[in-house]
C-alpha cells in the first residue's frame, strides 16, 4: 500500500489472497496436532516400553498373549495411530524444511504419506487379529 | 532474481551445545519414524505363525539388531525427554537463555538415566525369552 488512496488492482481482499496459500494454509491445525500427539504420546509409549519390560519374557505364545488380552489392544492400536500421525507430521516438516527442489518435495512427502498409511493399517491389523484370535 | 536465503541460517550462528540437542531431536525424530517399520514387522509376525516370528527375533537378536535396538530405544528415551523441553517451551516456560542451557543439561542427564533403567529392563525380559527358547 503506497499513500492514503489503496492502489490495490484487484477488488479481492489482502485476505481472500492470501488464504490458501503459505501460513494462512494449514499451519495452526500443523503445530497444534503435533503438541497434541506429542503430549499423548508421553503416557502412551511410557505405558508400552515398561510393559514390554515387564514381560516374563518376548516368546511369541507370552508375547501374543499380551497383545490381544485386557485393555492392551485399546491402547496398543491408540498407540500406533498417534504414533503414525506424529511421525508424519515430523517427516512432513523435516522434509519442508531440507528438501528444496519442487518434484523430489512432493515426491518424498507422497512416500511418507503412502508409507505411514501402510503402517497404520498393518498394525490395527495385526492388533486387532491377536485380539480377536 | 537472486536466489533468497533460505531459514535455517546455520552459519551465521557461533556453535552452543544447544544447537546440537535441537538437530538431534530431528535426527532421533527421523530415526524413530524408520523405527515404526520394524514395530509394524514386528506385529505383522507376532500375528503370523511362529516362523514368521522367528525370523523377526533371530535378526533382532543378532549383534547388528540388538546395537540397532539400543540406538533406536536411546533415540526413543532422548525424544521423549527432549520432546517435554519443547512443550515447556511451547507453555511459554524456560525461554530465557540460562533456563535454556540449564534444561539442556537436565535433558542430558534425564535421558542418560532413564536409558540405563530401560536399557536394563529390556535387556533381561530379552535374555529370559533366549533362555527359555533353549
Amino acid at each position: 500500500m503506497s499513500g492514503p488512496i489503496e492502489t490495490r488492482s484487484t477488488l479481492r481482499t489482502p485476505l481472500a489472497r492470501v488464504l490458501g496459500s503459505g501460513s494462512a494454509k494449514q499451519g495452526v491445525h500443523h503445530w497444534w496436532a503435533q503438541r497434541m500427539t506429542s503430549i499423548a504420546l508421553v503416557p502412551l509409549t511410557l505405558w508400552f516400553v515398561f510393559a514390554l519390560a515387564g514381560l516374563p519374557s518376548f516368546e511369541h505364545a507370552v508375547v501374543r498373549a499380551w497383545i490381544g488380552a485386557g485393555w492392551t489392544p485399546v491402547w496398543l492400536t491408540l498407540l500406533v495411530l498417534v504414533l503414525c500421525h506424529h511421525s508424519l507430521s515430523g517427516v512432513q516438516v523435516v522434509i519442508e524444511d531440507y528438501l528444496h527442489g519442487k518434484g523430489i518435495k512432493i515426491a518424498a512427502l507422497l512416500a511418507s504419506q503412502f508409507a505411514h498409511g501402510i503402517v497404520a493399517v498393518a498394525c490395527v491389523f495385526a492388533i486387532v487379529k491377536l485380539a480377536l484370535a | 532474481m537472486r536466489a533468497r536465503p533460505l531459514s535455517p541460517h546455520l552459519s551465521v550462528y557461533r556453535f552452543m551445545y544447544t544447537m546440537a540437542l535441537s538437530i538431534a531431536h530431528r535426527i532421533t525424530g527421523v530415526a524413530l519414524s524408520a523405527g515404526l517399520l520394524l514395530l509394524t514387522w514386528w506385529l505383522m509376525a507376532a500375528a503370523g505363525d511362529a516362523v514368521d516370528y522367528a525370523t523377526v527375533t533371530a535378526v533382532l537378536g543378532s549383534p547388528l539388531g540388538r546395537t540397532l535396538l539400543a540406538g533406536w530405544l536411546f533415540a526413543y528415551v532422548y525424544h521423549l525427554v527432549n520432546g517435554i523441553r519443547h512443550l515447556t517451551w511451547d507453555a511459554g516456560i524456560g525461554l530465557e537463555r540460562h533456563e535454556a542451557r540449564r534444561s539442556a543439561k537436565l535433558a542430558i542427564v534425564a535421558t542418560i538415566v532413564l536409558y540405563a533403567v530401560l536399557a536394563w529392563l529390556l535387556f533381561t525380559t530379552a535374555a529370559a525369552a533366549q533362555g527359555g527358547a533353549q
